[in-house]
């Protein structure tokens, strides 16, 4: 990690990190700094009107739509907590949350485990690393419209050529997208296929560990694995934890395989709830609905990333004070 | 390194050890390919496939158990796709959204990133808090406002909603790669020309920005690959089949072939031939410009 270089040499405007607590009132107010925030507002103009127009007004909107019955050509009516009270005894949303849920738990660990193993095996100083990596990542910059339709054809029940696979093994394959049962096995194998994504940053995390640390642990007699538990994952925990926030935040809101492969089905058995979210509002257009379906979501993903990041608390290990820069 | 001191070592029992250890991690280097090799086949091979189907004659599609290389390799298929997709209308809309989409957060993103990295101001690490929480914040809450807004002002059916909103900070993983980025830069620099009279905004244009072209590269990139592969925007905002990206043509093309009276999806060698196409240019560029993509991923992921 680079210092500042402002750090090492002592110039005038060293102190502006460590100082500003001490600031006195008059601070702001010499005419360079003056000038300076101003240029700084300036620049943080589109930022400030975007985050106001984008961001505050639609969140506080879409919380006062929430409590409100609004058929899109209509307008909204006042209906109080009455969607999120039809929520709690609506079947389909209690479904696309076990479903987005199941999926989410399978396949974020499964795609970090995955992601993770193989950067292991890239950092074993092997041969041709680059055209390594591009294999193990290129399934991750497919484009979801595509992987859809080639995982469709490729788990095509009677066509496709994993059942075909199986048939030389003398298995007869499942109907995969079609069945209830296998529906969402289908939709997480599909995304260990993705789950290169991840691979240059753990490899980047990877040699980022001084080597040292093993040389040191073998001299006390460590094997390969006390190495890898006891060295390179907590080293790399920042990187995992990182990967598996982002995982969970994105997995939760899968919607376009799901849309273009199954559309929810069969039977509902692959209704994501971003999916069940755009059926009500730009299928049914209530709004109402859809914005208390939207303001849950982000509950849920509040309550994740607060559990997540507890829970890892005694897990993930920082180097000294360097984080953030 | 290993042959060296057993060699300058005159010992037999060590020189021994050495021995079975290069045998142990022979057979190491023998796993370890093994696996490597292994998953590599099964990560290429639905690319394989998707490519291979594209080239099959329409009745080796359907062969069961599948045939594995196509025979003979059917080339018509591209045209005969191409013949009822709207290719050329696809790419120009996905386009449009593409470089407007760059034009904006290059702009807004990289001003914000600068002012976040370089300038001082009251409330600088609250407003940067405030940027880095949106990150949090589900696409699909902002939606529907959004969606009626956009609604109110005559903007559905056009690119505008997809566009517009990117010039407006550009997001807050792009502002904190960028800033990320910055920081890096000496100091010096800036304070060289802000000696030489140069304002902040002469700083940012005539230093930060020329220095910072694989951060600049990166954020285009990255870009790239997230506008091409967006379904959920274009579907919301866009409802005329004359502005569907590539995308969404794609859906609708793909249940549309004529038959007699009716409709009946398109085959698969056909359809793979569309996927095969789309799935082109994202990895075209990433061969191109893999160093930067790279790189932009460890600033944004590793400096954290």
């Amino acid at each position: 990690m680079k210092m500042e270089p402002s750090l090492l040499f002592g110039t005038p405007s060293a102190p502006q990190n460590n100082t500003s607590l001490k600031r006195d009132r008059g601070f702001w107010q010499s005419p360079m700094r003056k000038r300076e925030a101003g240029y700084a507002y300036l620049g943080l103009l589109p930022w400030i009107l975007g985050f106001l127009a984008f961001t505050i007004y639609p969140v506080v909107a879409s919380a006062y739509y929430s409590l409100t019955d609004y058929p899109i050509l209509k307008g909204p009516t006042w209906v109080g907590l009455t969607n999120y009270a039809t929520m709690l005894s609506d079947d389909l949303f209690w479904k696309s949350l076990k479903v987005t849920g199941i999926y989410t738990i399978a396949a974020v660990p499964l795609g970090v485990v995955v992601g993770y193993g193989m950067a292991l095996l890239l950092n074993q100083q092997v041969k041709g690393l680059s055209a390594w990596r591009t294999i193990y990542f290129l399934p991750s910059i497919v484009p979801a419209i595509a992987s859809a339709y080639l995982w469709a054809w490729m788990f095509n029940p009677d066509f496709g050529i994993i059942n075909g696979f199986l048939i030389h093994l003398g298995i007869k394959g499942p109907e995969w997208f079609g069945s209830e049962q296998w529906v969402l096995p289908s939709f997480i194998i599909m995304s260990v296929w993705g789950a290169g994504g991840g691979l240059i940053l753990y490899l980047a995390s990877l040699q980022g560990v001084p080597t040292t640390l093993y040389e040191a642990a073998k001299v006390d007699g460590a094997n390969a694995w006390d190495c890898l538990l006891h060295i390179t994952v907590p080293m790399t925990s920042p990187v995992i934890l990182f990967t598996f926030l982002t995982g969970i935040i994105g997995t939760f809101q899968i919607f376009t395989a799901g849309y273009i492969i199954t559309s929810g089905g069969p039977n509902n058995a692959s209704l994501f709830y971003v999916l069940y979210l755009f059926e009500n509002g730009w299928e049914y257009f209530k709004m109402g609905y859809a914005s208390a379906l939207a303001w849950v979501l982000l509950i849920i993903m509040l309550a994740l990333t607060g559990l997540v990041l507890i829970a890892s608390r005694r897990l993930v290990y920082y180097e000294g004070d360097e984080k953030g820069a | 390194m290993g042959a060296a001191t057993s060699q300058s070592i005159p010992n037999t029992d060590i020189r021994r050890a050495g021995v079975s250890l290069s045998w142990s991690s022979l057979l190491r280097i023998v796993i370890l390919y093994a696996v490597l090799i292994g998953g590599a086949i099964a990560f290429a091979f639905p690319l394989f496939w998707l490519v291979g189907t594209s080239l099959k004659p329409e009745n080796e599609v359907f062969l069961f158990p599948p045939v594995l290389i196509p025979h003979p390799i059917q080339l018509q298929n591209y045209p005969q796709a191409l013949a009822l997709f709207p290719f050329v209308t696809g790419f120009e809309n996905t386009m449009t959204i593409v470089i407007g989409v760059e034009a904006g957060r290059l702009f807004s993103a990289t001003l914000a990133a600068y002012v976040f990295a370089r300038l001082r101001f009251p409330f600088r690490t609250p407003l940067f808090v405030l940027v880095l929480s949106t990150m949090m914040l589900p696409y699909h809450v902002t939606l529907i406002p959004q969606f009626l807004i956009f609604r109110d002002i005559g903007w559905l059916n056009t690119f505008l909603p997809l566009i517009v909103p990117a010039f407006f900070g550009g997001g807050a993983f792009y502002i904190f790669l960028l800033r990320q980025f910055f920081l890096g830069i000496p100091k010096e620099y800036d304070d060289a020309a802000a000696i030489d009279g140069c304002s902040p905004l002469g700083i940012f244009w005539r230093i930060i920005l020329p220095l910072s072209k694989p951060a600049l590269g990166a954020v285009a990139i990255f870009t790239f690959m997230e506008q091409w592969n967006d379904y959920f925007g274009p579907l919301i905002y866009l409802n005329e089949e004359k502005n569907y990206t590539l995308a969404l043509s794609f859906k609708i093309w793909q249940l549309t072939q004529q038959s007699g009276l009716g409709y009946k999806p398109q085959p698969y060698d056909r359809i793979m031939a569309i996927a095969t196409l789309i799935t082109l240019p994202p990895v075209i560029i990433f061969f191109f410009t893999q160093r930067y993509f790279i790189q932009g991923v460890v600033i944004s992921g590793l400096k954290g």
